[in-house]
């Protein structure tokens, strides 16, 4: 197909802004313009070639992700259901108190301060909230053609999921320190099952940004293949938005 | 005349595709410092669970957990601006896991029902 008859295939009167343009008869010149644009956006958003007319590789992403809802609703499910079964740490953590009343894993611990370290976790939340601010500005960018800042907002988000990786690896250390392991209990088991898998969702994530990285630099991505970068943060967005969740209910509610 | 026509005219339509589809990145930062103000609610209620009832922290913490989940989705993944076929199939992943895992709570009498 030539690129005039893709054009004009891409083109339907239906994605004409009307509402916006001025009621009176456009002149030729303007009409041409405006075609343009809405060209230029079907191209970007809608012009895939594909019959439906929605991108291919982004409507797979999205039902990738429809599945992952699946899969971390099963952990998490599977955390809710085990976290009543919690049988305390090591030897002598007494995991419930005076009245025999199951305690939980935030005041469980030794002397009673639990193994949860809120306000550390806190921090990683605040982390890789962050990193979603700047997956959509290192996008942004691209859509631009700014490149150098395309490149400083993409190695942004891939430090900022390392750091928030690092402190999941130093709250795991801690927990087996304390006593807790992914044998020690069927409570232990849930929580690092869950939360791993979300560790693991973050370090993929990482290297697709790496490799985002790695191709912009090699020239094999620029403005005209920003929906490759759209799709990286889908993914990057998607591991945020279950963290939003496994916060809340792991961490914060009350046990 | 003609000139003013055009440059209205072409203003109109990027306007319109930019509303669509580019939210500046100003407005990226506003919804990312929403975002922080409700996790720093949400963290505060650690320091003040002792006060506050249970019903009250678990309310509040739904509440504000669901408002960021959506507020991500919609803005960061552009579930707002996107064709309507992506959010279908997203929200029909979410509405199939919830089904299946209330069923679940009810097999295990997680909600203490049996």
């Amino acid at each position: 197909m030539s690129e005039a008859t893709m054009a004009d295939s891409t083109m339907p009167d239906s994605k004409l802004p009307d509402s916006k343009l001025p009621d009176s008869k456009l002149p030729e010149a303007t009409a041409a313009e405006a075609a343009e644009i809405v060209t230029a956006h079907n191209a970007d958003q809608g012009g895939h070639g594909t019959t439906t007319g929605i991108s291919n590789n982004k409507l797979m992403m999205w039902a990738f992700l429809g599945s992952e809802c699946l899969l971390f609703g099963a952990l998490i499910s599977t955390y809710l259901l085990y976290k009543e079964r919690f049988t305390g740490f090591a030897e002598g953590l007494a995991p419930f108190d005076e009245d025999g009343r199951n305690i939980g894993p935030r005041f469980g611990g030794e002397n009673g301060e639990g193994v949860f370290d809120i306000p550390f976790t806190s921090v990683s939340s605040f982390i890789l909230l962050g990193s979603s601010l700047t997956m959509v500005l290192a996008l942004s960018a691209i859509r631009r053609g700014e490149y150098r800042s395309f490149r400083i907002w993409t190695l942004t988000t891939a430090a900022l999921g390392s750091v928030f990786i690092a402190g999941q690896i130093y709250e795991f250390t801690e927990f087996v320190e304390k006593g807790l392991g992914f044998s020690t209990n069927i409570f232990g088991s849930a929580f690092f099952t869950l939360t791993g898998f979300h560790g693991v969702h973050v370090t993929i994530g990482i290297v697709m940004l790496l490799a985002t990285y790695i191709m912009h630099k090699q020239g094999r991505l620029n403005s005209d293949k920003a929906e490759t970068v759209e799709i990286v943060g889908l993914y990057w967005h998607f591991v945020d938005v279950v963290w939003i969740l496994i916060f809340t209910i792991v961490y914060l509610f009350p046990q | 005349m003609t000139d003013s026509m055009t440059t209205t005219a072409v203003d109109a339509a990027v306007d319109a595709h930019d509303d669509d589809h580019h939210p500046s990145d100003l407005f990226y930062l506003k919804i990312a410092a929403i975002l922080a103000l409700f996790t720093g609610l949400e963290v505060s209620t650690y320091f003040i669970e002792d006060s506050v009832s249970e019903a009250f922290l678990f309310i509040s913490l739904s509440v504000l957990m669901v408002v960021k989940f959506v507020m991500v989705a919609a803005y960061f993944m552009h579930l707002k601006y996107d064709t309507p076929w992506f959010r279908y199939l997203f929200i029909a992943g979410l509405v199939l896991a919830m089904g299946v895992y209330t069923i679940f709570f009810f097999a295990f009498d997680l909600f203490g029902l049996g």
